[in-house]
């Protein structure tokens, strides 16, 4: 379909400002802009219809299943979007007097409270926009933390080989040198090749539990422990909370500092790549070093203060507060039954799913699974020349978003599947038949899965080409 | 009360059946018993009738001014009604970041009209997805222009005391030395930069068009200086000024950053705005997060897909040029929306109204006995005066008639206008502030 550039049309436009109502000024010729350039020139409604094209060719959470593991694609219920869209939210500029924001403060207040009590900790900052930027921030509580105690030698963030990208980056961002320690049979955490790894250069550990191959760590308490005994802080991922919450809390694990992805486990829109939210919570010791900005009950009422040691700002402000708002209004939706609920049924849906599939696609791992489970292909790949992507690419025909593909990395030909609980038992034997229907035609007939899709807007990209001749921008 | 689980008891109990588990419990049977929780100490669930109901009751405790003279970082602008409609649209809204290009074309267009946007806009050549916000994205660009052996970046008093704030955490978490250049009646000190420059360990120097106080920065000569010393120049930008003001590759800067919020987002508490970023073709390969490019489809049809991932954290792990994954993206189409509904006449124009109702604002106020303007430079649509009178009575007076008033700082207070503020309410605070100062 054509560009928004190029149904431009000199002369048209939208009537958006009345005229300017007092003496019209100008910048001076040496701060002038001389320099031509064009945005689309579009009436109103063919803005309409070209993003109404636009949305015909994606598919999100309202068109269909989407087990996109470690992205929790659950359902995003309405009513939290009509919440952020309240004028007494949108309309307050994050600059004015305390005493006319206390519905603003309440919102991060109690929210703060609440997923405290999730997650076993103390204090939580909702400032980081993301959940890599909640990594980056929980890494400097820890640096900062580290260097007040005079602890300068730990530099060592250790991260286990099936950990999300993310957590070695933000670490080497925050300054940290990064030790990786490989995965045992089970896709757990070797207790050996931690304690190896583990010493007076410790600073920490960084882990999801459930992990990224959707396994519940049962030593987790001893893996806490060591880090601990070294002298080191545990970094709990949250990415995966869907799994547990309500049910056993980072805090009791054992984990000091988290971060949590608002816009998985509470249901907020991940917006085709964010706005998300990524709330930092720590223990106690750990709230003096919490960014700037961190709300507090007073006398007069809520306001905003510096903690004494504090790490700085991440940010702007105080995060992507609407964000935030859509979280809370979740919670409050759920509640003490309804959180457990819907970790429950979330793990519930996806072991469904795996004991219907695990007699035609192998399992990375045995047993049962946490809110995802992880395939590999590798065998029907040596086979039949099919691989993970081909799956995928026709999974896409049948109206299906696939699963997380090639991730973790310990897997070959890696299939990640999450559900969630939003996913009614309907949908999940519908999604069944269908990747049998695939495993079938790959056994009879794979080469058709090679030219999978053929019902998706555009056909595979040349994506070798996109990166060897970067087109970046419509010229 | 709810979870949103489509599932009846019925059902369950077939899912556990197959399964081979009795109850629910069974599926957590790997977590230590001595850990488990009995029960959440939150209240039970509510309807949705209740929470939209105790949700409004929060919102009502917002005060929601009608007259606003503040930015600082957020700008009270309009927002097209297209812009809001469009925005809505759930498959925008739900999908996730476009990794299954075929199905996600619709997002990767729009990023792809995006990018070429924002390179108009600034005159850059190269502009990614975008980040969170204007502070983390001069971070980032500061990231970008360290190297082994420049290892310092020098930011402007001037910027926004939230950007240097959020630029000093990203250098102690990377061990780059961050130094605060001084300002000199409200600009950077151009004399002072000079000499920082003397130290060729300085990998950038970051400055603010216009700056923190309203005023127009002498970016062409920043360039000069940095660029002879072999150092960077980040310029940081706002977007509606960018309309009328000279842009950042006519200044000769690298990197181009900026606070997008102007560009269609609401002022909701400072969050979530944009983080706008666009480079010169040679710092192409060191932009953070995503980028989308143009590619062709296997019958050879155009196609838009995520491109030189090999920068990104899910393929360099502790080597990406950043930790960023999930982005702004959906704020990224509020502000291709926005700059599609305006179009380039309708930003001018904004611009120009925010600039010419600024400069008849302050005429009027400094028509006040004890009011005059602290910095004398050419200013955008933000400048400062003194007070007279305390600056918290003043603004606590305003407030009374439903006027939120600039920005109170050590200098003075900080005004600020948009298109948004008519004659009339200019008129109704400058008779008001002249009664309270009486």
């Amino acid at each position: 379909m054509k560009l928004i550039f190029e149904k431009s049309r000199e002369g048209i436009g939208c009537s958006i400002l009345p005229d300017c109502d007092v003496p019209v000024c100008s910048l001076s010729d040496g701060q002038k802009r001389q320099e031509a350039w064009k945005l689309p020139q579009i009436a109103e409604v063919d803005i309409s219809r070209h993003y109404k094209e636009l949305v015909k060719r994606v598919h999100g959470v309202n068109d269909g299943f989407y087990p996109l593991g470690s992205c929790t694609m659950k359902y995003n219920p309405q009513v939290n979007e009509e919440m952020a869209k309240l004028p007494g939210f949108t309309g307050i500029h994050p600059l004015q007097p305390a005493d006319t924001v206390q519905g603003c403060l309440s919102v991060i207040k109690e929210l703060e409270t609440d997923l405290c009590e999730i997650t076993g900790m103390d204090g939580m900052t909702m400032q980081p926009a993301a959940g890599a930027h909640g990594e980056f921030t929980g890494l400097l509580l820890i640096k900062a933390y580290l260097q007040a105690k005079g602890e300068t030698k730990r530099t060592k963030i250790i991260v286990p080989d099936s950990a999300h990208g993310t957590n070695p980056a933000s670490a080497s961002m925050a300054g940290f040198d990064i030790v990786n320690i490989p995965s045992n049979e089970e896709g757990c955490v070797d207790l050996e090749a931690l304690r190896a790894a583990v010493g007076e250069d410790t600073a920490g550990l960084m882990l999801t539990n459930p992990n990224t191959v959707g396994i519940f760590d049962k030593n987790i308490l001893d893996i806490t422990s060591i880090i601990h005994e070294a002298g080191g802080l545990c970094y709990y991922d949250g990415a995966n909370l869907n799994a547990i919450m309500g049910i056993v809390r980072p805090g009791d694990m054992g984990f000091d500092v988290i971060h949590l992805n608002l816009h998985k486990t509470f249901s907020t829109p991940h917006g085709g790549g964010g706005p998300g939210a990524g709330a930092v919570g720590c223990k106690e010791f750990l709230k003096p070093f919490l960014p700037d900005d961190y709300v507090v009950e007073t006398e007069s009422g809520l306001a905003m203060v510096t903690p004494e040691q504090t790490i700085g700002r991440v940010k702007e402000f105080y995060g992507n507060f609407l964000v935030v708002v859509k979280a809370l209004a979740y919670v409050k939706t759920l509640g003490k039954e309804g959180i457990p609920e819907a970790s429950s049924n979330a793990v519930l849906n996806a072991n469904y799913m795996r004991v219907c599939l695990k007699d035609t696609y192998d399992m990375a791992y045995e047993g049962i699974c946490m809110h995802e489970f992880v395939m590999t292909l590798e065998k029907l790949h040596h086979d039949k020349d099919v691989s993970a992507l081909d799956v995928a690419k026709m999974l896409l025909d049948n109206g299906i978003h696939p699963p997380t593909m090639y991730f973790p990395l310990i897997v070959h030909e890696a299939l990640m599947v999450e559900p969630t609980e939003t996913e009614s038992k309907e949908t999940l034997d519908h999604a069944v038949e269908v990747f049998k229907k695939i495993y079938a035609t790959a056994m009879e007939n794979p080469e058709i899965l090679h030219q999978c899709p053929m019902t998706t807007p555009v056909g595979r990209l040349d994506e070798v080409r996109a990166a060897r001749n970067p087109v970046l921008k419509y010229e | 009360m709810g979870s949103y689980v489509p599932s009846t008891a019925d059902e369950r109990k077939q899912m556990l059946n197959a399964v081979g588990l009795s109850s629910m419990d069974d599926l957590y049977s790997d977590v230590p018993s001595n850990v488990k929780l009995d029960s959440l100490n939150l209240p039970s669930g509510k309807s949705e009738l209740t929470v939209a109901a105790e949700m409004e009751e929060l919102a009502d405790k917002n005060v929601v001014f009608k007259s606003i003279f503040r930015g600082a970082g957020s700008y009270n602008h309009y927002i097209p009604a297209i812009v809001k409609s469009v925005t809505s649209k759930e498959e925008f809204l739900t999908a996730y970041t476009p990794y299954q290009a075929e199905v996600s074309q619709g997002i990767l267009q729009s990023i792809f009209e995006y990018q070429t946007m924002i390179c108009e806009l600034t005159g850059m050549d190269v502009s990614n997805a975008s980040v969170y916000d204007g502070a983390s994205a001069a971070a980032e660009a500061v990231a970008m222009c360290k190297d082994r052996k420049r290892t310092k970046a020098l930011i402007s008093a001037t910027a926004h005391p939230h950007v240097i704030q959020t630029v000093q955490t990203y250098c102690m978490g990377a061990g780059t030395e961050c130094i605060v250049v001084p300002a000199k009646d409200g600009k950077t000190d151009m004399e002072a930069l000079g000499s920082l420059l003397e130290d060729k360990g300085v990998a950038c120097v970051y400055v603010q068009q216009p700056n923190f106080y309203g005023q127009m920065e002498d970016c062409d000569g920043v360039s000069a200086l940095a660029h002879d010393k072999g150092a960077k120049f980040i310029m940081g930008c706002n977007p509606i000024a960018l309309a009328i003001m000279k842009t950042p590759k006519e200044c000769g800067a690298d990197i181009a950053v900026g606070e997008g919020q102007p560009l269609g987002m609401p002022m909701a508490f400072g969050g979530p705005y944009l983080g706008f970023m666009a480079a010169t073709k040679a710092m192409m390969r060191k932009l953070p997060g995503r980028i989308v490019g143009e590619t062709v489809d296997v019958h050879g049809e155009r196609a838009f897909v995520l491109t030189l991932q090999a920068r990104e954290q899910h393929i360099r792990r502790e080597k990406a040029s950043s930790n960023i994954c999930s982005n702004q993206a959906l704020c990224a189409l509020t502000a291709s929306v926005y700059m599609t509904a305006m179009g380039k006449e309708g930003m001018q124009e904004a611009a120009t109204q925010c600039l010419s109702k600024a400069h008849y604002l302050a005429d009027q106020l400094t028509s006040i006995d004890g009011v005059d303007l602290v910095y004398t430079g050419e200013y955008f649509h933000e400048f400062v005066t003194t007070c007279p009178v305390d600056k918290e009575v003043l603004l606590k007076e305003l407030e009374k008639e439903g006027i939120l008033g600039g920005y109170p700082i050590e200098e003075g207070i900080l005004w600020c206008t948009t298109e948004k503020n008519t004659k009339a309410q200019i008129d109704a605070l400058v008779s008001a502030v002249r009664r309270v100062v009486k």
